[in-house]
């Protein structure tokens, strides 16, 4: 047992790479779900976003295609989930059930031939005599693009939300879509447009897995990450940093009982590995102590005729 | 007979199945833990299943299903299968023992085999390979190429198999190189490459530069190629990874036991048993070692590997004290097959504690 052995600088960056995923879907489904839409397909739209990823950056050897790629796959399955809540107005929790059922396996059918393949790797950003500094180098510094942009989503969405006509209107909908309608705001489109945005998000925090975190494709390796994600919104009580907070808890924790078992620390493994469901449960549930603040409309079926 | 094929299929379609109607053919059936393409554990055992259904053709039909999880689905999966017609199946995870076992007891036509346990029935075989005859090899070969003398391992759930494994490697580190430490990752789960991935970085973080993995994905190897460091295939060859990260493997070839077994059905000869073969008989194989490995280390590994093989030398052999000091084996002792397979502890010099 060599305490020693763990450098947190190390255990700061690796976190970070460990929470983005996570972080990258849970911020979609918080702008889902601040427009009145439960959508509980993330597990699907992140592991077809995987997938779609996966094979475009293979194809074309471009890891930014295989983003973009991503982000349309999770969209274009999204897209699914619009048009049975949306238009055919079916039930959100069924939808969206059926949603990630449906992207488990589509992936898998898609992912076929991928198995054993490479991805072409992605550059980490060279921000030259910066990414030396002591400290702060590692950690700021020296990462994937990606993840500084799921750092700069989180920002947007919090100040669009907080700041804008836009943001205003999106959780408007989401409040009390009745009365949005009457004001005279397209409740279905703007619903459709935070449904695909919420799909891309997932889609990017599948391929974060499938091309930089693993990087590799096998079936179903998002294994739950979706899930996570969801709940994590909920006790991030809809607000964006503190769903950034949250999912580098779940990641730092996550990352330090690995780092705890690796010097081989007396812990027992199962007190380990649950701890970051744990943790983070405990300590957004203290956070979200004063009220909870839902989305009024959340997960009710708007029709314009009711 | 395409009348009688069809007749055949609307029966089994209304739930009237018996293993008489399928008669003419013999149907296999194979219980996954994983996907069937994970590179690993599942992919290897379903490779060794068509590499059996060809070696038949026309003789056997190969029915499997793949990610199903350990608990009380693997129990409505396996049932499914029996009723589905399967003259024997086959379940490949330490974790479908239970299962199997309850499921065989209300099937006492249909044989059953499961991979890594120990419980048998009259109608349940238990079949299992000495990996850790081949982490004897990787672990001798990971004490020769670590140069922060640290390795790392990433363990599964704590089952004996697994600290078997984990055993053997640090015995055979330790011979190669006297100062090497081991560092063990509990995942307690088989698959989920993120996690693999995730904890394969935190070792690399600590310093270690060598990872054995008992998991079921090329994750661990994924994350070492792009960081640096060494790792091994691990129940199938990887090769992909070659020659770095990747400098060998252990392989799990199935193919024949399973060619035996189903031939014995067929026969209708099979008997329970309780098989436990290594590397002497194929069952535990050795993949090649790369050339990132220098000469006379390859050259002793492969010493070590025809040693036993050839049964000369076992790779639990004393002295050898447990992980609190007691004496466990004597100078010159070999284990027994029935401590090794309860194994539920570490030996000396092992750092941390198993999950009980």
């Amino acid at each position: 047992m060599d305490l020693s052995d763990i450098d947190p600088i190390k255990l700061i960056a690796t976190l970070m790479v460990a929470a983005t995923p996570l972080l990258l879907a849970a911020i979609g489904e918080l702008v889902v779900e601040k427009a009145g839409v439960l959508n509980l397909g993330v597990e699907g739209m992140m592991i077809t976003g995987a997938i779609s990823g996966f094979a475009v950056a293979v194809e074309t050897g471009s890891p930014w295609l295989g983003f973009l790629a991503a982000a349309a796959g999770g969209a274009l399955l999204s897209v699914l989930f619009a048009i049975l809540t949306q238009v055919a107005l079916a039930n959100h929790v069924a939808s969206g059930l059926a949603l990630t059922l449906f992207g488990l396996g589509l992936s898998a059918l898609i992912g076929q031939s991928y198995g054993g393949q490479k991805p072409p790797p992605m550059a980490e950003v060279d921000l030259g005599p910066l990414n030396d500094l002591p400290v702060v180098g590692p950690i700021l510094f020296g990462h994937d693009p990606i993840l500084y942009l799921s750092l700069g989503l989180v920002a947007a969405v919090w100040a669009v939300l907080k700041y804008s006509r836009m943001g205003l209107v999106l959780r408007a909908v989401g409040e009390n879509h009745d009365a949005a309608h009457a004001l005279g705001y397209k409740v279905v489109r703007i619903r459709v447009l935070a449904i695909l945005f919420g799909g891309a998000c997932a889609g990017l925090g599948g391929a974060y897995i499938s091309l930089i975190r693993v990087p590799q494709w096998t079936d179903g390796m998002t294994a739950g990450v979706g899930w996570i994600a969801l709940a994590l919104v909920v006790f991030a009580s809809w607000k964006p940093w503190r769903v950034l907070a949250g999912a580098y808890l779940f990641g730092g924790v996550t990352v330090l009982q690995f780092n705890l078992q690796g010097v081989g620390i007396a812990i027992p493994v199962e007190y380990l590995s649950m701890s970051p469901y744990v943790i983070t449960i405990i300590v957004l549930v203290l956070l979200s102590r004063d009220k909870s603040s839902a989305p009024g409309s959340l997960g009710r079926i708007f029709h314009a005729s009711s | 007979m395409k009348l009688s094929k069809l007749l055949a299929g609307a029966a089994l379609a209304i739930g009237l199945a018996s293993t008489a109607m399928a008669a003419d053919k013999t149907k296999v059936g194979f219980i996954y833990v994983g996907p069937i393409n994970d590179g690993g554990w599942s992919q290897h055992h379903h490779e060794s299943a068509k590499k059996m259904a060809e070696h038949f053709g026309d003789k056997v039909e190969l029915v499997y299903r793949e990610s199903v999880p350990e608990g009380a689905d693997a129990e409505r999966a396996i049932t499914q299968m029996a009723l589905q017609g399967a003259d024997i199946i086959f379940t490949t995870s330490f974790g479908f023992m239970d299962a199997t076992m309850n499921v065989a007891k209300k099937f006492p036509k249909v044989k059953f085999e499961h991979a890594t346990g120990y419980k048998t029935a009259p109608n349940m075989s238990a079949y299992s390979a000495r990996f850790y005859e081949g982490r004897a090899v990787t672990g001798f070969i990971a004490g020769k190429m670590t140069k922060t003398n640290k390795i790392g391992y990433i363990g599964s759930f704590p089952i004996p198999e697994v600290i078997r494994g984990i055993n053997s490697t640090y015995i055979h580190a330790k011979k190669a190189n006297p100062d090497v430490k081991l560092s063990v990752i509990w995942l307690n789960t088989w698959f989920d490459p993120a996690k693999e991935a995730d904890a394969t970085q935190t070792l690399i973080d600590q310093g270690v530069d060598v990872v054995l993995a008992h998991t079921d994905s090329t994750a661990p190897l994924a994350v070492l190629e792009k960081n640096g460091g060494y790792g091994f295939g691990q129940a199938a060859d990887m090769i992909e990874f070659a020659p770095k990260p990747r400098l060998s493997s252990i392989i799990d070839n199935w193919a024949p036991y399973y060619i035996q077994e189903v031939q014995a059905v067929i026969d209708g000869t099979w008997a329970s048993h309780n098989a436990w073969d290594g590397i002497s008989t194929g069952m535990v194989g050795i993949g090649e070692i790369t050339d990132a490995v220098p000469a006379d280390v390859k050259a002793e590994a492969e010493a070590l590997k025809e040693s036993i093989a050839k049964g000369e030398y076992h790779p639990f052999t004393g002295p050898l004290n447990k992980q609190d000091g007691t004496p466990w084996l004597a100078a010159g002792e070999v284990a027994d097959d029935g401590t090794l397979a309860g194994m539920n502890f570490y030996v000396e010099g092992v750092e941390g504690s198993i999950p009980q």
